[in-house]
């Protein structure tokens, strides 16, 4: 293995510099008494217990939450099953066709997705609100868990299942025995992927959304449009530790589970948008 | 036996087509349709006879091009170099660790870096250049866009490098290939797969960043997808709007088309 010269990792080190930059100069003007994103007069905490009294900002945050986990356990559930529905579908040609319709959700611009579920929800007469941001963050969630899943399960031993039908395990048995726990890396991989973008998502939120419900990209959208607010650099502190945090301690669980089971896992780094054929 | 398997995979599949086909069928619809609502060609018609949508459209390509190339340019080297690093995936999780901070906190942080007084235009002035207007460009709309885009382009590029095997490079060394001939005739063919899958990955949202253009770049740049978003939400034209999404969608498609995986042996 070439080790890299120093010039290489110079270069690496700019790139990662450049890469944090903006989110530490967010942290950095969190703590601006100026209250400016230019000058930094002095040290104060005042644009955090800002943020802790703004009732409105924290109502959205736990909304955002809860459309995050409700969404991404629904996607979870539904996505592996479907998953499990591909990898038995016996022939070849379906098996194409689903993963091509699976793969169109996951590169659409996030535009198109919007603007068709907008169409949708309008054409239904659903009313845009919680629960129209909810079902769209199940739908595009679902591709991203069948995509980690599906993996999993073509690395399965086949015959593990044909064996257990010959001992006389039931249909339920086979899933519930064999056929879920080999597959247990991908399912926490997908729920877990589904989990950030649905927090992550802006463009197709924005479309469904309506007057009356927003999730912290929306909210942040209206802000930011508005000029700098420090109340949002305090935001975006508090939002890097949190996703800081749930990345790392993914990566460990993952990485213990490699380690223990010998299964090649997921890396949280897997990308929905990288992992396209 | 097989049939309750079947039975499993049914809620996916209504979902998918309530969700994939409908929706998309709907934008066609739509696209045929007046602002009353009538039966019409007049959206298809004036899209592609406007020298304004046409231009939108150009200029749109032109910007997620550039974006691409700077994000090649930029993520290629890095892949490369981080593959010959020690704890190699713990370093490209650090890398790619920025990508889970809300897309829309970092164009924020923008607003502030590029602003008349902000960090980088201090620079210029100390720098004795002075402060230049650098908000509200479309120089500053590429240089978010690409510094979003980066993580996109280099983890692909990342995986392909990392998944060709060690003995190839050896063995182009051991019958006497230096590093650059070691790179140019065995890393760089074997590492294209993951240059197209990061070309997908970084073009075809490059082509619907709406919300970086009405940030950062004010309204001096104007993509398809702001234009689609623009159509939807504040003119109200769900016709023209929904035409924008097609041409979108076929776009899609042919970037697909043209960054499809190619058979074995094609690219060996």
């Amino acid at each position: 293995m070439v080790k890299n010269t120093k010039l290489s990792s110079v270069y690496l080190f700019v790139v990662f510099v450049l890469l944090y930059l903006p989110i530490f100069y967010l942290i950095y003007y969190s703590f601006n008494a100026a209250g400016t994103m230019n000058q930094f007069d002095g040290f104060t905490l005042e644009h955090y217990t800002a943020l802790a009294e703004d009732t409105r900002l924290l109502t959205i945050a736990l909304d955002t939450v809860r459309v995050a986990l409700i969404s991404s356990l629904a996607a979870t559930v539904i996505g592996t099953m479907g998953a499990i529905g591909i990898y038995f579908s016996r022939k070849r040609r379906t098996q194409g066709l689903l993963m091509s319709l699976n793969n169109i959700l996951l590169v659409s611009p996030d535009v198109i997705i919007g603007a068709s579920f907008l169409l949708l929800f309008t054409l239904v007469g659903f009313r845009l609100g919680f629960y129209s941001v909810l079902f769209s963050h199940i739908a595009f969630s679902i591709p991203i868990v069948v995509l980690m899943v599906l993996p999993r399960l073509e690395e399965m031993n086949p015959h593990m299942i044909t064996a257990a039908r010959d001992l006389g395990a039931s249909q339920w048995q086979v899933l519930k025995e064999i056929i879920l726990p080999s597959i247990s890396s991908g399912i926490l991989a997908g729920f877990f992927m589904a989990f950030t973008y649905s927090i992550d998502d802006f463009a197709v939120t924005f479309f469904v959304t309506g007057n009356g419900f927003a999730t912290l990209s929306v909210e942040i959208y209206s802000r930011a449009r508005q000029g700098v607010s420090l109340e949002i650099n305090a935001l975006s502190t508090i939002l890097f530790l949190v996703a800081m945090a749930i990345v790392v301690g993914y990566y460990f669980i993952q990485k213990q589970q490699r380690t223990r089971k010998k299964i090649l896992a997921v890396d949280p780094t897997n990308h929905e948008k990288a992992v396209m054929p | 036996m097989v049939r309750q398997r079947k039975l499993l995979s049914v809620p996916y599949y209504l979902w998918m087509g309530l969700f994939v086909i409908v929706p998309v069928l709907l934008l066609l619809f739509q696209s045929f349709r007046g602002m009353d609502g009538s039966f019409t060609l007049l959206n298809i018609t004036s899209y592609f006879t406007s020298p304004v949508y046409l231009t939108m459209t150009g200029q749109s390509f032109l910007y997620a091009f550039l974006i691409t190339v700077m994000t090649l340019l930029i993520s290629y080297p890095a892949a490369y170099f981080l593959t010959r690093t020690e704890h190699k995936h713990l370093w490209l999780l650090v890398m790619i660790l920025p990508t889970w901070m809300n897309i829309l906190l970092k164009a924020y942080a923008f607003i502030g870096i590029l602003s008349q007084s902000g960090m980088v235009n201090q620079l210029l002035a100390f720098m004795g250049i002075g402060a230049q207007p650098l908000l509200f460009t479309r120089l500053s709309f590429l240089i978010v866009a690409t510094y979003i885009e980066i993580p996109f382009m280099l983890l692909p590029v990342f995986n392909a490098i990392d998944d060709i095997d060690e003995s190839l490079t050896l063995a182009s060394r051991d019958l006497g290939a230096n590093e650059w001939q070691t790179f140019r005739s065995v890393i760089y063919p074997l590492s294209l797969s993951g240059v197209r899958s990061g070309i997908q990955a970084v073009f075809i949202p490059s082509l619907s960043l709406f919300m970086l253009t009405r940030l950062i770049a004010g309204n001096r740049v104007m993509t398809l997808g702001t234009a689609i978003e623009q159509h939807f939400l504040v003119t109200q034209n769900w016709g023209m709007g929904s035409t924008m999404g097609i041409v979108l969608i076929v776009i899609m498609f042919a970037v697909m088309a043209l960054t499809k995986k190619r058979q074995r042996g094609g690219t060996r």
